[in-house]
């Protein structure tokens, strides 16, 4: 049987830029579901929760992300990270969003095989083309089962 | 504000907080706030078809548990960097305790100071659900 898996975009691969409206009633609703009272989250002020960008891919047209092109039922995310440049975005604010293969690489699986991971990072900067913030995902292939070391 | 009541010294720890027990209502409601519609986070009958005992909850909703936390101690506005590592799946009713403890503090040069981070969701088995690290830009003191 064959796994249709879609070819894997190579490191440095850039997806397309889209943009990202930062909503004050998305951020709400996101504070509710991380279960904070805090004023920062609430109001026409409201900044972004830290893991909030990652409601940003809901949203990204097709075509726009690059693949990872991992067989989805070894796919596991691995770790994930957030760095802000500066104050934190806020209600209202519109970013453009644009993702970029930045490493690839592979490791002995614990038991046999060979497990493979690559680093996604999603860049999000000002219309202006300020960087104001990026995502880093690292997703990783499970090496497959019965796999000869 | 109380992020300036605390010492921000290597080795300081924050109260820990309990999350929990986790429902499938919290899973959803996280679902739709984050647009991650993976029904192996809402739906049982999938969930058991795909091996697992029940839906478990996404590792970015622990993220935000554990964001929620760590802004509370230090400051929704001066998060720098937040990093999570996946380590254990979270299922209902578990109950979640988040903890952390400043690792570093570097002063900088207008008197604010970089206060890093390490940060642990545990389980109520003790295992380690989620581990991380953060990096918080905490402003200097106002004269009194």
């Amino acid at each position: 049987m064959t796994t249709a898996t879609p070819e894997a975009s190579p490191v440095g691969a850039v997806g397309t830029p889209f943009e990202v409206h930062v909503e004050r009633g998305k951020i709400r609703e996101f504070a509710a579901a991380m279960q904070s009272d805090s004023a920062a989250y609430q109001g026409p002020d409201a900044i972004v929760p830290p893991t909030f960008l990652t409601t940003a891919t809901t949203w990204a047209p097709p075509g726009s992300r690059v693949v990872v092109g991992f067989d989805r039922r070894r796919l596991l995310h691995g770790e994930q990270e957030y760095l802000y440049h500066g104050p934190l975005p806020r209600a209202g604010d519109t970013l453009v969003a644009q993702e970029r293969v930045a490493d690839r690489y592979t490791k002995p699986g614990k038991r046999g095989g060979e497990m493979s991971f690559a680093v996604v990072v999603t860049e999000f900067r000002t219309p202006a083309g300020d960087l104001v913030a990026e995502a880093r995902a690292t997703f990783i292939q499970t090496a497959p089962k019965g796999d000869p070391s | 504000m109380t992020e300036q009541t605390i010492a921000l010294v290597p080795g300081t720890t924050a109260t820990p907080r309990e999350f929990g027990p986790l429902t499938r209502q919290m899973f959803v409601r996280y679902s739709g706030a984050s647009g991650d519609l993976n029904p192996m986070h809402y739906d049982d009958t999938m969930a058991r078809a795909a091996g697992n005992p029940s839906v478990f909850s996404q590792g970015m909703h622990q993220s935000a548990l554990l964001a929620t936390f760590a802004t509370d101690w230090l400051g929704p506005a001066n998060v720098r960097r937040f990093q999570v590592r996946f380590r254990e799946q979270v299922w209902p009713d578990d109950v979640l305790t988040c903890s952390g403890r400043i690792d570093q503090v570097s002063e900088q040069e207008d008197g604010s100071r970089l206060v890093t981070v390490s940060l642990s969701c545990t389980r109520q088995t003790g295992a380690v659900a989620i581990s991380g690290s953060a990096d918080f830009l905490v402003p200097a003191p106002q004269a009194s």
